[in-house]
């Protein structure tokens, strides 16, 4: 009945719009009040050639080279890509491949740097006057800087900021939601750099020409909000509204946030230009005004080191390829005992690393060391589905998660394709209220893998078929063009010997 | 190993403390029950309860398997609703009959909790009814009748009537014995008097039958302490508005059009509502989620189906009851209403194709 009522009010105009869904978890905010801090350079950076979504990069030094900060050293010729920048000055030591925080445990090529201790920097030409420039010059410049969406997804930012002359962006929204517990990094960065982020936010409205600016921030960030409110009247800008949502994960999932805002649904399949709405994270705001105004690259980020187990948790500035082990230690985790677990990202969206000896990147947004008492599925055990529809309830597509598991468990990958399996957004909600323990989102990703290699199969045999057809259709002509010349040459002799007759 | 993947935290909600949840708004009707039916109320839930327990602990052992899930309560859930679909005068062996029925066929050649098509309270209602009819239909005078014979609030009484029946306290069965309000209205139908008339007869009152105070089953009679136990369960989350809220309104407005045509021949809607084991039916047996609908909109056609089929078969069937009925029925369709029903999905503007 609440729903409806909910409904209700909504389409009467009583309550601002929401999102289907979605469910309240502990704030567990241990660093709200933590200032941002520095974290020392390690001793060697470990730079992946993929930190992003999208093709990866190639490097363009070589081992023994000496790299200004900000020097680009890997880049590719592919759309979907972020080129990746040196975040110290110093010397290329080693290119090999090393693990990186993911799930398959699988590793990456990537460049050893040993800093020098100088602070040489390479900065691309400062615009200040971008408000005269091309936005594709701009746009240039956010894709040649390596800005990727901070807020985890690391989608590269450039991508999203065309001027489709068939979809105008109309609202522009800049995500400072950050509804993972734990998380602190925007809200951070809102306090303490709010003038940089309202600065980013008017250089994208420009290079989209947005006629309106959402700043979203969930309504636990009161401070932020007033913050933020203040900064705008800073800066003097018109048609600019802070929104404080309702505090409800995943509101901070751009589909869900865009639902909440404007009561529109990005289409499936689209991106949320579709809809005429561009959404950035606050950070991504932060590194384009960066780049654009100073000719910074994205070298570094902000990342809340937290969690019940870590012994001074904080908020700190990490350069990329900064060993995790190394930031650990920086905030007295020096030995990670049996009981304790280090999560990369958010409690519910982020992964358990099986060693900490993976470097920082871009997606990084949060680094936690829980208790294993804390961690769901360590001391529980799973159950059969009850049916009680709960996960069903709370998510926020609207998939019905137990059924669309029970296809992907039992191997039936066309019925979980059928049932939306690629609409799934991860965010485990599900999993979360599950009563009977079960890992849903962790069936779901299964699927999804499974039904990945299942059409990668069948591309291939496609392929395969494509081509043997090609050459049997090669072989006849060539038997026939044989065959062809092989008459030509009896009826020629036929001819002649017809010839010596007469 | 246990998979271990995000998100890494959970909301601490548990089989358990969903079965637990059920079981404390039953507590309403159960001691609505001892309140009407004494000690005999109390054998029957405890036989029932402990009978389920133990059956579905041998179940496991037979099979092989972890004896852990007997500690989820599902099975003392399950014992539970049992005893309250039960009439008052139903010996030991048969509620211990009908605790092995509920457990055996009605869950564990499934494959145990969670696989079952039927609610198992209800289908073993069905087995025994279809096995004893005339006990099933035997319905007690409660103590707040001033007819009744015999003192159910002595143990020993209630104790000898529980082992070996109404020759145990010396007493005729017809003596302490009447019909329940929905099976009088049907047998003075079979002998051509209406409605009005049937129900005037049978001294009935709706504040009667809201309170409970009436002839039936254990647990159905108060449809007070029912409803008190399913706004807990709605409050608390454990089940949604869906079902109950279409199944009652559906019985309540086929009654009221009905009513309206011929008040002689259909009986009223609130008459419908309070009587036989429809609220019990509609907020606990439904509503049970293992063979329920999972959908927002299946759960409405689950609740709108259960509605009719009740109706139905109370107002045209050859039993007067048609509750438990309606809902077997309408669980073999469950699978089927969930697939067609499931909700858009974000960003899907049209229907997909739900027959895939």
């Amino acid at each position: 009945m609440p729903a409806l009522l909910k409904r209700l009010g909504q389409a009467l105009g009583w309550m601002p719009a929401g999102f289907f869904g979605g469910i309240e978890v502990p704030d567990r905010k241990l660093t709200a009040n933590e200032p941002i801090r520095d974290c020392p350079v390690p001793d060697v950076l470990i730079l992946p050639m993929k930190q992003h979504i999208g093709e990866q990069c190639h490097p363009c030094v070589h081992i023994g080279d000496h790299v200004l900060k900000g020097q680009k050293i890997a880049a590719t010729e592919g759309y979907v890509a972020a080129p990746v920048h040196a975040p110290v000055a110093g010397k290329v030591v080693k290119i090999e491949e090393h693990r990186i925080a993911h799930p398959s445990g699988l590793g990456l090529p990537c460049i050893f740097i040993e800093p020098d201790g100088s602070d040489k920097e390479h900065r691309y030409d400062p615009l200040p006057d971008w408000n005269t420039r091309d936005p594709a010059e701009l746009r240039e410049r956010v894709r040649e800087c390596g800005i990727v969406g901070l807020g985890g997804a690391v989608f590269p930012t450039f991508i999203k900021l065309v001027r489709d002359q068939h979809h105008p962006i109309k609202t522009l929204i800049l995500n400072g939601i950050e509804c993972e517990p734990y998380l602190t990094t925007d809200h951070r960065l809102m306090l303490e750099h709010a003038d940089e982020i309202v600065r980013g936010l008017s250089i994208l409205r420009y290079m989209v020409s947005a006629t309106e600016c959402v700043i979203a921030i969930e309504d636990n960030k009161q401070d932020a909000v007033e913050v933020m409110r203040q900064a705008i009247v800073r800066a003097a800008l018109s048609g600019v509204r802070v929104l404080a949502m309702p505090t409800r994960y995943p509101q901070g999932s751009e589909k869900q946030l865009i639902e909440s805002i404007t009561g529109k649904q990005v289409p499936a399949g689209k991106l949320p230009v579709h809809i005429g709405v561009l959404c950035q994270n606050v950070a991504t705001a932060r590194a384009v005004y960066h780049a654009v105004e100073h000719g910074r690259p994205l070298t570094e980020r902000i990342v809340t080191v937290s969690g019940e187990a870590m012994p001074r948790p904080g908020n700190l500035r990490i350069p990329f390829g900064t060993p995790v082990r190394f930031v650990l230690a920086q905030c007295g985790l020096e030995d990670i005992g049996d009981g304790v677990h280090v999560l990369h990202g958010g409690p519910m969206m982020g992964e358990r690393l099986r060693s900490v000896d993976v470097p920082v990147v871009k997606a990084t947004n949060g680094l936690l060391a829980l208790y294993e008492g804390q961690i769901r599925g360590l001391n529980t055990e799973e159950q059969p589905c009850i049916h009680c529809g709960h996960c069903g309830e709370v998510c926020p597509i609207r998939l019905v998660p137990n059924l669309l598991a029970d296809h992907c468990r039992n191997d039936a990958f066309e019925r979980a394709e059928a049932y939306q399996l690629f609409d799934c957004i991860e965010c485990g909600c599900c999993s979360y209220v599950c009563p009977s323990s079960i890992p849903l989102v962790h069936y779901f990703r299964y699927g999804k893998g499974q039904l990945a290699q299942i059409r990668r199969a069948e591309a291939f045999a496609e392929e395969s078929r494509r081509r043997s057809e090609a050459r049997e259709r090669r072989l006849a002509r060539e038997r026939e063009a044989k065959q062809a010349r092989r008459r030509a040459r009896k009826a020629s002799q036929s001819a002649k010997a017809e010839g010596g007759e007469t | 190993m246990p998979i271990v993947s995000s998100p890494y935290l959970h909301g601490g909600d548990s089989i358990r403390l969903t079965m637990m949840s059920v079981i404390l708004a039953l507590l309403p009707a159960s001691f609505m029950a001892i309140y009407l039916f004494g000690w005999l109320a109390v054998f029957i839930i405890t036989v029932s309860m402990i009978s389920c327990v133990l059956t579905e602990w041998l179940c496991l052992r037979w099979m092989g398997r972890s004896t852990k899930p007997v500690w989820d309560g599902s099975a003392a859930l399950s014992g539970l609703l049992l005893a309250l679909t039960l009439p008052p005068t139903l010996p030991w062996w048969m509620v211990l009959l009908g605790s092995i029925f509920a457990i055996v066929l009605g869950k564990q050649v499934y494959g145990g909790l969670g696989y079952n098509l039927f609610n198992p309270a209800l289908s073993a209602r069905v087995i025994l009814l279809i096995s004893f009819p005339l006990q099933m239909t035997t319905w007690l005078m409660p103590m707040s009748d001033p007819r009744a014979a015999v003192d159910l609030y002595d143990a020993a009484v209630a104790w000898s009537l529980f082992c070996s029946g109404p020759q145990g306290i010396g007493q005729a069965l017809d003596a302490i014995t009447m019909a329940s309000p929905l099976g009088h209205v049907k047998t003075e139908w079979t002998v051509g008097v209406g409605v009005t008339d049937a129900l005037v007869h049978y001294n009935y009152s709706y504040l009667n039958a809201f309170l409970g105070l009436e002839a039936g089953s254990l647990g159905e009679t108060s449809a007070l302490a029912l409803l008190i136990g399913g706004i807990y369960l709605l409050a608390r989350h454990t089940i949604t508005w869906h079902i109950p809220f279409a199944y009652l309104a559906t019985v309540a407005l086929l009654a009221a059009i009905f009513n309206s045509i011929d008040a002689e021949r259909f009986a009223p809607p609130m008459f419908h509502l309070l009587a036989g084991g429809l609220m019990l039916c509609a907020f606990f047996m439904a509503t049970d989620p293992v063979s329920s609908p999972v959908t927002p909109l299946g759960r409405l056609i689950f609740g709108v189906g259960c509605g009719i089929l009740t109706w139905c078969i109370r107002t045209f069937g050859g039993y007067p009851e048609g509750a438990m009925f309606a809902v077997l029925l309408m669980n073999c369709a469950v699978p089927l209403i969930d697939h067609y029903c499931r909700p858009r999905v974000y960003g899907h503007s049209v229907d997909r194709d739900a027959g895939s």
